[in-house]
């Protein structure tokens, strides 16, 4: 999956802002072209937000149904794990979905540091790490 | 009845990419049934091993979240959309 490098430096900048609490949000994009171009900060509403997240269904179903009113596919969610590698934990497979991207930003002491994108297997045993590239667009290579 | 199904992202390529089903039924369970029927595959991901809906898989008619009604013995009338959001959740422990 790629992401243009601002909505990048966007989604870590959500995830350094929640900090010490887990940020979370929806990836959209184009599924032809299997790119991220705009990331949508959600609430994280669970009580363990330090290393728990958890988001109000409607409020994400709403969120999902307006962005494909935009014409975006959803690509998947992110969310952080402060003081923590961007590896997927227990929590996160047995949560998960195939078909999506989910990407984990390690923050650590405040500031983002690895980032990964992780997919469901189909038989929900594992999750196996996919591309994450970040782009740059033609007009910012020339600043 | 008819009953509308609106299917998250994640869970269309299960159903043929499609956004919304069409379902029988006078309860979300024989609406789920009847789509789990003509999509087998759906099953996997929102039932456990012993048929149960997965815990983080959310079920709304209308606003309504079936936990808060009749759970899958909800009824449901003509008319009505059933709304499933796997709720995003997860976190480092």
């Amino acid at each position: 999956m790629k992401i243009d490098r601002q909505v990048a430096q966007a989604l870590k900048q959500h995830a350094e802002s929640t900090y010490p609490h887990e940020a979370v949000g929806i990836l959209a994009g184009r599924a032809a072209d299997d790119e991220v171009l705009l990331t949508v900060p959600l609430n994280n509403e669970h009580q363990q937000a330090h290393n728990r997240y958890q988001v109000n269904p409607l409020a994400q179903w709403q969120a999902e149904t307006d962005l494909e009113a935009k014409g975006l596919d959803v690509l998947g969610y992110y969310h952080s794990h402060p003081d923590h590698p961007s590896q997927y934990s227990e929590t996160d497979r047995k949560l998960a979905l195939p078909n999506v991207n989910y990407v984990i930003v390690s923050v650590q002491k405040g500031k983002a540091h690895t980032v990964q994108n992780w997919r469901l297997r189909e038989d929900r045993s594992a999750m196996d790490e996919q591309p994450f590239i970040e782009t740059v667009k033609p007009t910012e290579e020339k600043t | 009845m008819s009953i509308t199904i609106n299917i998250p992202s994640a869970l269309r390529p299960y159903v043929q990419g499609q956004s919304t089903l069409e379902a029988q039924g006078e309860t979300v369970a024989q609406a789920l049934s009847f789509a789990e029927t003509q999509h087998p595959d759906l099953s996997k991901h929102l039932r456990d091993e012993h048929g149960n809906l997965r815990g983080f898989v959310n079920i709304f008619i209308g606003q309504d979240d079936i936990r808060h009604l009749n759970g899958e013995q909800s009824a449901v009338s003509s008319g009505d959309a059933l709304t499933i959001v796997p709720a995003i959740a997860g976190g480092r422990s």
